[in-house]
């Protein structure tokens, strides 16, 4: 454990006056300590980063920032508009932060999308029994500001129909037309290509140019690398580290940041074998981008994994559905095992050898009113080990779950308690316990690894690999491209519901991903 | 009479219309309601509630109109019940809002009968009588069927207006229509999710009791046990057949009250081969009809039904 | 400040004393209208245990109302844990009844081992095809079955009526809309001599049970379950959600018929459009106060029928309206669903700490 602390160094920004402090925040969840005392400064004009694992505590605290949780301990003081000494802020109030000149971009979009871009931006501005709106005023000042940032968006169609960048820019100038003078933004980065993240970058440091400072979170270091002056490192719930960028070693902030060495892991090269899923030509019809998949051909074959990078809402959730049974082709031909399928069903998939991993393991993973030992016997109740004549075989079902508990490490009171005590962690562990226990021979990871820690990161890659190595096939759908670089035998590429043709790992870097992300065909990013 | 003839008749739309009248009042509370995310089921209840409360006021001697402030405050009290158990707790939306339809019946029906313990025919009150509106009341065939009807129907008519321009053309509408759709896009801009949901179902329920009122201060004159009579449901129905605006809430109401409308007339007229539950069952059914047609392509307000708690994201 | 953290694990005791102090808050706030009704409190409530456990008839009668609340309270339960709102207990009541008059007024005769469960399967489908018909239209079109199971209560009461005047009406009841008398051999036999509780009331028993060992102990059960708590996942799981859905809407609709069946075969003897007072809804309070347990649906029906038979009494002891029994199972829902709440979230007063500048 490396308990360097970079703070002892006194950093201070030169010259500019400090805009906010956040004095000894504590916060508690039940047993959880999400925040320990921390300590931070924010100053006039600069960008810090405010770095660290899912799960450090970054969110968290800037939701106590923005009053949306009350802090147990410890206080904001923010500058007065005017200048002069900071002066504390209103507990649990959004409306007095965003009063005292706060702004944020959270990682789900605040955004009515039954709403306009303009009506958002003005949405809570007015004095809300007015019996008029007056929008030439605030309209001119919008397209000022617009002018000025380069954060181009339609402000006039419903916000639904806007892309997931111009939604983020929305969210800006929200808080940009409420002269933000912090501004905080919550993993922007997420939703975007690596070229999005690249304009946003640029946007963000000529608003820091202009005075505003930012609070950047994250948990990629390159990209905090890249844009931010200083990194703030947080750490099971506290500070453990702040540096100027400039001085920044990768190594070191790595390290601070996971508070051991980032194990690798590692594919061994394989020969793959047999076709195990085909499809030709598959087109999947659904409601929006999201749903829809044009015309995909990929194959699978055994003791391969292939990776499916985009950026999410690209058709992902089509191309999964299609693997999980949910859909049917709407045309061209699925193989699954040599067969041709017409009507898939979860079911049928399921008992057919095909491990499904859900890309919202609380949503459509488990059952969170149900005991562990129901979660880990559901797919397989209608099977003969589970249930006589219709009636449950408790032992049996017991059984199999404290097994599974033990095997991959669940932790959990026991096989009796609720699904939803379990931490995000574990219940993907419960998920893994589900289907790989089987023996599949074809596995769906669709974001296996999106919000966990690093532990447990690690621990889902090994299984996957180790399922690989078994024989099995592997899609890997994910929006981390080391995790996919890594992972991959071959990777495509998902932009607007069409699907690249896969290609080899070794031939694939993250710049020619991510211009194929963008949407350029391979040819011209290649 | 040919089925034709009775549509011709300025006396058909003008059944209509005082049919739709307190269709009109409970949809637009209804669409209050759902547009700020909260579905509010008591709306039968609140119906009964209202026509008892504004009946009794008046038969106790006030005066109409403040016989329907007064049933407009009770509908408000049951509602501001449902919101405190919906809102702030988050409690299922369908039970609270079946337990506040029981409450409100029950209740009514109690008061009702330990304030008249033994009567056999309801006691009368003098109900709002048609006002004819000078001059356009002259114009034919629309004239005595739009503007001869009584004050309360003119109201509710004004109300549409009063309640469309609200929730487009004023910032408390906008924050309205965004707290249903994405509560944490009102929070964030420093509004009350809280606030706004409760004021939204406390006044959405006040007007369905006004269109309870409806029944016993204008279309008739006394108030009967059961004579609500399932309106409210069907005011629920015709909210999402009315894709939660004003306007086609007023289309909506004004379609279901030429159906019923037309129902009786065709009763006098076929009913010798039919037994006449025949056509009183036919709104029910045209409400469900209205409901399965909209149903697969209605646009919900995306956070109906879905509880939102304070920091909690 | 209030503040509301949600609870890890429920306290067991509190899940079964929440209904029970719902139900002593509800006859507590019913105090307030019996007080305006001018009636003596105490007295009130002593004439409504005496009207309900005072003697063995009075038992008998409460006993007799809890048959049909037993059989509509398992028709909401099954349906809510499976969150499909069976709204329409009553109009299912109704078709339950309907069914059982068809069949069981003489059309055709037989020995009582094959005309009573005759009248039982015919009030039991009748019940479940109402049913279906709102499941069908959710699960195709996506029609909110709350709204179409209320109206289909009202279509149903008039289809009865229509009947009672026409193809059902007893030919020997001079114009009045009755239908013929249940015969002998499909009439549910009484428990006891000289008193009205009759055999339904063990069926509604064995139905509490059968129920309990369905949700709890078979495939379907888990399957319903799963379906109620998150249809995504246990669709995602492979779980077939709509064969679950149609399944617990035939089982709902058929468990309300069968109440239907008793109020006829068991208790009346024939069929008139007021067999029920509000069965169908009082149903759905039962199925809550139980907190959706079919066993708890035993005692909570019994503990509602109770109220409507003593406050009868009281009603008739003390000129308070009768209506004081629908308010106080309209407060018995509100204060079970407040109830609910407490049992998952811990409520800490919290001093308001203002932060100091």
């Amino acid at each position: 454990m490396s308990e360097i602390n970079l703070s002892d160094a006194k950093i201070t920004n030169a010259g500019q006056p400090v805009v906010l402090r956040l004095a000894g925040i504590t916060k508690r969840f039940g047993p959880l300590l999400a925040n320990d005392h921390i300590d931070l400064d924010l100053h006039r004009g600069e960008i810090l980063a405010l770095l660290g694992e899912n799960g450090a505590g970054k969110t968290t605290l800037m939701n106590i920032l923005f009053g949306h949780y009350v802090a147990d301990e410890g206080q904001v003081l923010v500058a007065p508009k005017q200048g002069g000494d900071l002066g504390s802020l209103e507990r649990g109030s959004p409306g007095a932060a965003l009063a005292a000149g706060i702004g944020m971009v959270h990682q789900h979009f605040t955004l009515a999308e039954n709403l306009s871009g303009m009506e958002n931006i003005l949405l809570g501005t007015e004095p809300i029994f007015r019996l008029v709106r007056r929008t030439g005023p605030a309209r001119r000042k919008v397209e000022a500001l617009i002018a000025d940032s380069g954060l181009a968006v339609d402000l006039d169609i419903q916000v639904s129909r806007l892309m997931v960048g111009e939604k983020q820019r929305v969210e800006i100038l929200k808080a940009l037309y409420r002269d933000a003078r912090v501004l905080v933004m919550d993993e922007p980065t997420a939703v975007l290509t690596p070229q999005e993240s690249e304009g946003l970058f640029k946007t963000v440091r000529a608003l820091a140019a202009r005075g505003l400072a930012v609070v950047f979170i994250s948990h990629k270091l390159g990209e905090v690398l890249a844009v931010s002056d200083r990194i703030a490192v947080l750490r099971g719930g506290r500070k453990v580290g702040e540096i100027f960028t400039r001085d920044a070693d990768r190594r070191v902030i790595a390290e601070m940041m996971v508070g051991r060495d980032l194990p690798a892991s590692r594919r061994t090269p394989r020969d793959p074998g047999a076709v195990l899923l085909d499809l030709d030509s598959v087109a999947v019809t659904g409601q929006g981008t999201r749903n829809s998949l044009a015309a995909a051909t990929l194959s699978i074959r055994e003791g391969e994994i292939v990776g499916i990078a985009g950026v999410s809402g690209n058709g992902q959730a089509a191309l999964a559905a299609l693997v999980a049974g949910l859909v049917a082709p709407a045309s061209g031909t699925l193989r699954l095992f040599g067969e041709a399928i017409t009507r898939p069903s979860p079911n049928a998939f399921a008992r057919a050898g095909i491990a499904r991993i859900p890309e919202d393991r609380h949503h459509d993973g488990v059952v969170g009113a149900m005991t562990v030992a129901e979660n880990i016997a559901i797919e397989e109740l209608r099977g003969p080990d589970f249930q006589r004549h219709g009636f449950l075989r408790f032992a049996a079902i017991r059984a199999r779950a404290e097994v599974a508990i033990r095997d991959y490490d669940v932790r959990c009171q026991g096989p009796d308690a609720p699904a939803r005590l379990l931490s995000g962690g574990n219940i993907q562990k419960l998920i893994l316990a589900r289907v790989l226990d089987r023996k599949p021979r074809l596995v769906l990871a669709n974001q296996p690894t999106r919000g966990l820690d690093v532990g447990a990161q690690t621990e889902v890659h090994r299984r996957l690999l180790a399922a690989r190595d078994g024989g099995a096939g592997i899609v890997l759908i994910s929006e981390d491209l080391d995790e996919l670089l890594t992972l991959s035998d071959r990777v495509a590429v998902m932009a607007g519901g069409r699907l690249s043709e896969a290609r080899p790992t070794e031939t694939l870097n993250r710049g020619t991903l991510g211009m194929m992300m963008a949407g350029h065909d391979e040819e011209r990013a290649a | 009479m040919e089925i034709l003839d009775i549509l011709l008749t300025a006396n058909f739309w003008e059944a209509a219309i005082r049919i739709a009248s307190p269709l009109i009042f409970g949809v637009l509370g209804a669409l209050i309601c759902e547009r700020a995310g909260v579905l509010n089921l008591g709306i039968e209840g609140i119906f009964t509630a209202g026509a008892m409360a504004g009946w009794m006021a008046v038969w106790l001697g006030v005066d109409l109109w403040t016989g329907v402030l007064v049933a407009a405050l009770t509908g408000a009290a049951f509602g501001f019940l449902h919101a405190m158990l919906t809102v702030p707790l988050g409690l299922s939306q369908h039970v609270s809002g079946i337990g506040v339809t029981l409450l409100a019946s029950s209740l009514s029906y109690f008061i009702y009968r330990t304030a008249l313990p033994n009567v056999s025919t309801p006691p009368r009150i003098e109900p709002f009588r048609p006002f004819e509106i000078p001059f356009l009341s002259d114009l034919p065939f629309i004239g005595s069927a739009l503007f001869s009807q009584t004050a309360f129907t003119y109201l509710a008519f004004i109300l549409v207006a009063v309640v469309a321009y609200v929730l487009y053309k004023t910032p408390l509408g906008l924050a309205l229509r965004a707290v249903g759709d994405n509560p944490d896009s009102v929070d964030a801009q420093g509004l009350s999710v809280y606030g706004l949901r409760i004021g939204a179902v406390v006044a959405g329920s006040a007007l369905m009791a006004m269109g309870g009122a409806f029944l016993t201060m204008s279309a008739f004159d006394a108030f009967f046990f059961g004579m609500v009579n399932g309106r409210g449901w069907i005011c629920i129905a015709l909210t999402v057949f009315a894709s939660w605006r004003p306007g086609k809430a007023l289309a909506g109401a004004l379609l279901f009250g030429a159906f019923d409308a037309f129902q009786v007339r065709l009763q006098t007229q076929v009913g010798a081969f039919l037994p006449s539950q025949v056509f009183l069952m036919l709104p029910y059914f045209f409400a469900i009809v209205a409901l399965v047609l909209v149903a697969r392509k209605a646009d919900y307000p995306r956070a109906l039904l879905v509880p939102w708690f304070k920091g909690a994201r | 400040m209030i503040r509301f953290e949600p609870r890890q694990d429920t306290p067991a005791i509190l899940s079964i004393l929440a209904p029970v102090f719902a139900a002593v808050a509800a006859l507590a706030l019913a105090a307030i209208p019996l007080a305006f009704a001018g009636a003596p409190i105490l007295e009130s409530y002593r004439l409504m245990v005496q009207g309900a456990f005072g003697s063995l008839f009075v038992f008998s009668e409460t006993l007799t109302r809890t048959t049909p609340l037993i059989l509509t309270g398992l028709a909401a339960a099954v349906a809510f844990r499976a969150r499909l709102w069976n709204i329409g207990g009553e109009g299912q009541l109704y078709a339950g009844a309907l069914a059982a008059v068809a069949v069981g007024t003489g059309i055709i005769d037989g020995p009582p081992v094959v005309m009573i469960p005759l009248v039982l399967v015919a009030g039991a489908l009748a019940g479940a095809l109402l049913m279906l018909g709102p499941t069908l239209l959710k699960l195709k079109f996506g029609a909110d079955e709350v709204v179409t199971t209320l109206l289909l209560n009202f279509v149903m009461l008039l289809f009865v009526q229509m009947m009672l005047e026409g193809a059902l009406q007893d030919p020997m009841s001079l114009g009045w809309p009755q239908s013929a008398p249940i015969i002998d051999s499909a009439a549910l036999p009484p428990l006891l001599p000289r008193l009205r509780v009759h055999s339904g009331l063990i069926l509604g028993l064995i139905a509490a049970v059968a129920v309990a060992i369905l949700i709890r102990r078979t495939v379907w059960g888990f399957e319903i379950r799963a379906v109620g708590e998150n249809a995504a996942a246990a669709r995602f799981a492979g779980i077939p959600v709509t064969a679950t859905m149609v399944r617990v809407a035939l089982i709902s609709g058929g468990l309300a018929g069968l109440a239907g069946v008793g109020e006829v075969a068991g208790l009346k003897g024939y069929l008139t459009s007021d067999l029920s007072p509000g069965f169908g809804y009082a149903g759905i309070v039962v199925a809550m106060l139980a907190r959706l347990s079919p066993l708890g649906v035993v005692a909570a029906a019994l503990f509602i029928a109770a109220i409507f038979v003593g406050a009868d009494s009281m009603s008739r002891g003390t000129g308070v309206a009768s209506y004081i029994a629908d308010l106080v199972v309209a407060l018995s829902l509100l204060c079970v669903l407040v109830g609910g709440f407490v049992t998952r979230y811990r409520i800490r007063l919290v001093g308001a700490r203002k932060a100091e500048a």
